[in-house]
């Protein structure tokens, strides 16, 4: 009875749905104030049902009701608590619900983070995302019901993915799809604005913190996925250009070309076509990924449960998504206006380049990851495209993309007069420049990647500096970081400052473990020992280990430097009872400055095994470099700019007309 | 060119793009079969992984019913699969492997560490054999007769449903078949 309930609910949040898809907006254009009143409690509703259906589902798995076939498919009674409550979008029919769960949940705090914003703007956002509801809903309920049930009901569930039995891949589907789905508020307010005929700063000072935050859970998202893989796979890689990698790394770039470029339409207005192009573009790119995933085109270690039916549904509703909000801005844009003029020489002109260099990417990333399909679909032949192609095309932008990071900041809005940016570009640039030679000597790494990679870093480093001083200089020294970050002053400057700082140590992160990582294999019997690095490796032997729904072979290697153990690692393989699929966890001592990582191989007879010993350098400069990013991202979030007219109600004055008000403030 | 359609380029893009996923899901790469299904498997003379003076060709494919898998240590989900090639060679399956556009160390390595079900490796470090044999993306799977002819191709990781209901079956059968 009670998966009926999450069932009916399912069909109750798709009707109103469709009632937030067509009232608010039929009624923001025939100004019905009635009407467009709806928006916000037709968001609250839907949530409310939703949130619902989906504890039916996790109530489902945690009483172990395999009578629900998608529970029996992923579910087991012996799976840890917190993995059958992972399971509940462990796999394709309730990842999606998931999905639009959060998709609810944006617009619950798109309707409840607007009060400063007009009815009219609220209402065609809340209806645009109502419509991406129903697509999404339509496609649960009519090809991937999670609440579908069995007969005869069997005793026991088939176990979620063993691969998927891990804290970080628990938590990296909320985060990524917080950031696949929150771009769609970007992409809401852009339509709305695209329908209203009216974009103007205000628009992007609305757009903005939405389309941070969502870019900081993606972010998260990302570095989760990174992270997992790097200790869950067993052999030490970070980033695979897998299909499904580039699914959520293009909305990424996309995304952050959109921040960068959302910057100056709020503040200059210019690029305004570009900027809503992007917001589009972003979400399209979030969806793209959703359909390669989820429709079997390509092969791919994440793909779902494939099907070719789901696949054409989702392409039906990419058409209609995409197809028609492009027509959409096919229409409008002509009438937009220019914004404001700027030199050859400003700050726009190197965020225009940042833009393009990052589109360019985005889009040589959508290349290398749908070339197999064009070759096949054109009769070209075949081809495939590894990871040679994505690194090559990196080296090459990268560099260009950090040389206008660095300056950037550094440069005006508008018009920049150049001997005043070589005067304090001067410092930076020869500290940089003889960094980078220092890092490639002989003595110190040897390597010009290495070196490239310093002085790039430092680059980064000493303009955001730079940059830094002129501004405290100017306003009151060391006191007005404090101010600043307390809350009165500008973040999205220090959020700025700390994502391109993420920048720098992640660049610094991924060279040192691509040059300078070290790897052995070795057979190894208890009480042996092996060098690596400045590091002995000491084997002890493996025991049996039962963990709650599997069994373990467990090793235990103690390392050791200059005579002085530092860790005792236990790699192990595991044999999962359900799917008898081995799995491999590695043992790592995480640091700073380098990981050590230990992975068990083979059982070579007569107690020896084989072994992989890693020493990874700086490996995890590279998600904590992502972290920055995400930290900075939500530090400019909270610019308390974007809650001026909040304030200014509390403190009693009159709103006004929000959106001419918006537009000056 | 007028400012409408100067407008309209992305949606162009946007359309070209999506006939390209249109057809892809026609080309379904796990359901379609290869147009070499039934044909003598692609002639190739590789050096082998581990004993480069020696070389592996199709002609030692003749007279047994075996896998010709293609991966990489590049390739995540070969590692995925790799367990079940380790069941599969345990249950008495000869299998050869096209090692695909790899490095010889990475390659002896990943085996001597995961464990090496094959008969041996073809090393195609340039991927031209692998062009011969349509190869889409690794990892693949062939299956070939006595005759040394290619009755099936598996495309993406082995899963056990697939080669409980697919392969095993027909291996049984292809080895009833007159060599």
């Amino acid at each position: 009875m009670i998966p009926e309930l999450g069932q009916i609910a399912l069909i109750l949040t798709l009707c109103l749905a469709v009632v937030q898809a067509v009232v608010p907006l039929v009624g923001s254009l025939n100004h019905t104030p009635s009407w467009v009143a709806m928006a916000r409690p037709l968001a609250y509703g839907q949530f409310v049902f939703l949130a619902f259906a989906f504890a039916v589902l996790t109530y489902a798995f945690l009483s172990n009701d395999f009578s629900v076939l998608y529970v029996a498919q992923h579910g087991n009674t012996e799976l840890p608590t917190i993995y059958k409550i992972s399971a509940v979008w462990g796999a394709h029919e309730g990842s999606l619900l998931l999905w639009v769960f959060i998709l609810s949940a944006w617009a619950v705090a798109v309707a409840g983070f607007t009060r400063n914003l007009p009815d009219i703007v609220v209402a065609r956002v809340l209806s645009v995302m109502g419509m991406i509801s129903i697509g999404f809903l339509s496609f649960l309920l009519f090809t991937s019901n999670p609440f579908a049930r069995q007969f005869p009901v069997p005793f026991q569930g088939g176990e979620l993915n063993p691969l998927l039995q891990d804290f970080g891949l628990a938590v990296h589907p909320p985060m990524l799809y917080m950031g696949y789905v929150g771009m769609s508020v970007a992409f809401s307010f852009a339509i709305a604005a695209l329908i209203g005929g009216k974009l103007d700063n205000a628009w992007a000072r609305w757009s903005r913190p939405w389309t941070l935050v969502a870019w900081m859970f993606l972010t998260v998202g990302i570095v989760l996925g990174s992270w997992w893989a790097y200790y869950e796979l067993g052999w030490g890689g970070w980033w695979f250009w897998d299909p499904v990698e580039n699914a959520s790394f293009m909305p990424w770039l996309a995304g952050t070309a959109l921040i960068h470029s959302l910057a100056v339409t709020e503040k200059r207005g210019a690029f305004k076509r570009w900027t809503v192009l992007l917001a589009l573009l972003a979400f399209s790119l979030s969806l793209l990924g959703t359909f390669l995933v989820r429709s079997g085109v390509l092969t791919s270690v994440h793909a779902f449960a494939s099907d070719p039916a789901r696949g054409l549904f989702i392409l039906i509703f990419l058409m209609l998504v995409i197809g028609g909000s492009l027509f959409l801005y096919a229409l409008r844009a002509p009438s937009i206006s220019r914004g404001g003029g700027f030199d050859v020489l400003s700050r726009e002109t190197l965020l225009l380049g940042n833009n393009l260099l990052l589109v360019l990417i985005t889009a040589l990333v959508l290349l290398g990851t749908l070339a197999p399909l064009l070759y096949e679909a054109m009769g070209w032949g075949k081809i495939s495209v590894g990871f040679p192609w994505f690194n090559s095309m990196f080296v090459t932008f990268a560099p260009l993309m950090i040389l206008l990071m660095g300056a950037g900041p550094l440069t005006r809005w508008k018009h920049q007069d150049p001997s005043e940016l070589m005067r304090q570009l001067r410092l930076a640039l020869a500290v940089s420049i003889a960094a980078g030679i220092a890092a490639a000597l002989p003595f110190a790494t040897g390597s010009w990647s290495a070196g490239l990679a310093v002085g790039l870093a430092m680059w980064l480093l000493t303009t955001l500096l730079t940059s830094l001083h002129l501004r405290l200089r100017h306003r009151g020294g060391i006191r007005k970081l404090f101010s600043d970050l307390a809350g009165r002053g500008s973040r999205s400057y220090y959020g700025m400052w700390v994502a391109h700082l993420g920048i720098a140590i992640f660049v610094v992160g991924v060279t040192f473990v691509t040059q300078f990582d070290i790897e052995k294999d070795v057979r190894m019997s208890p009480g042996q020992e092996v060098m690596l690095h400045d590091y002995l490796f000491r084997f002890d032997g493996v025991v049996t280990h039962e963990g709650p729904n599997y069994t373990a072979l467990r090793g235990a290697v103690h390392v050791s430097r200059n005579g002085k153990e530092i860790a005792v690692l236990h790699p192990e393989k595991r044999t999962y009872r359900v799917q008898t699929r081995p799995m491999t966890e590695a043992g790592i001592q995480a640091g700073l400055f380098q990981d050590i990582y230990v992975s068990l191989g083979e059982s070579l007879g007569g107690g020896d095994w084989a072994l992989r010993l890693y020493y990874k350098p700086l490996v995890r400069w590279i998600w904590l470099g992502g972290l920055l990013m995400a930290l900075g991202g939500l530090l400019a979030a909270s610019d308390p700019r974007y809650r001026l007219r909040v304030l200014a109600k509390l403190r009693g004055q009159a709103p006004g007309d929000a959106l001419t008000a918006g537009g000056q403030a | 060119m007028p400012a409408f359609l100067r407008y309209l380029v992305p949606l162009l893009v946007f359309l070209a793009l999506a006939a390209l996923l249109y057809k892809g899901l026609g080309i379904d790469p796990k359901r379609v079969p290869s147009p070499l299904i039934d044909k003598p498997a692609p002639a190739f003379n590789l050096p082998r992984l581990k004993q480069p003076q020696q070389t592996l060709s199709n002609a030692d494919f003749k007279g047994k019913v075996s896998l010709f898998n293609v991966w990489a240590t590049w390739c995540v989900a070969c590692r995925q699969e790799h367990p079940l090639l380790m069941q599969l060679s345990k249950l008495g399956v000869p299998i050869y492997g096209l090692n695909y556009k790899d490095k010889r160390p990475a390659a002896e390595q990943w085996l001597q560490r995961f464990g090496d079900p094959y008969l041996a490796n073809a090393f195609d470090a340039e991927g031209r054999v692998g062009i011969d044999w349509g190869v889409y993306g690794t990892p693949e799977t062939f299956v070939i007769d006595k005759q040394g002819v290619i009755r099936h191709k598996h495309i993406g990781p082995l899963t056990r449903d697939a080669i409980e209901k697919e392969m095993l079956p027909l291996i049984k059968k292809l080895r009833e078949e007159k060599g």
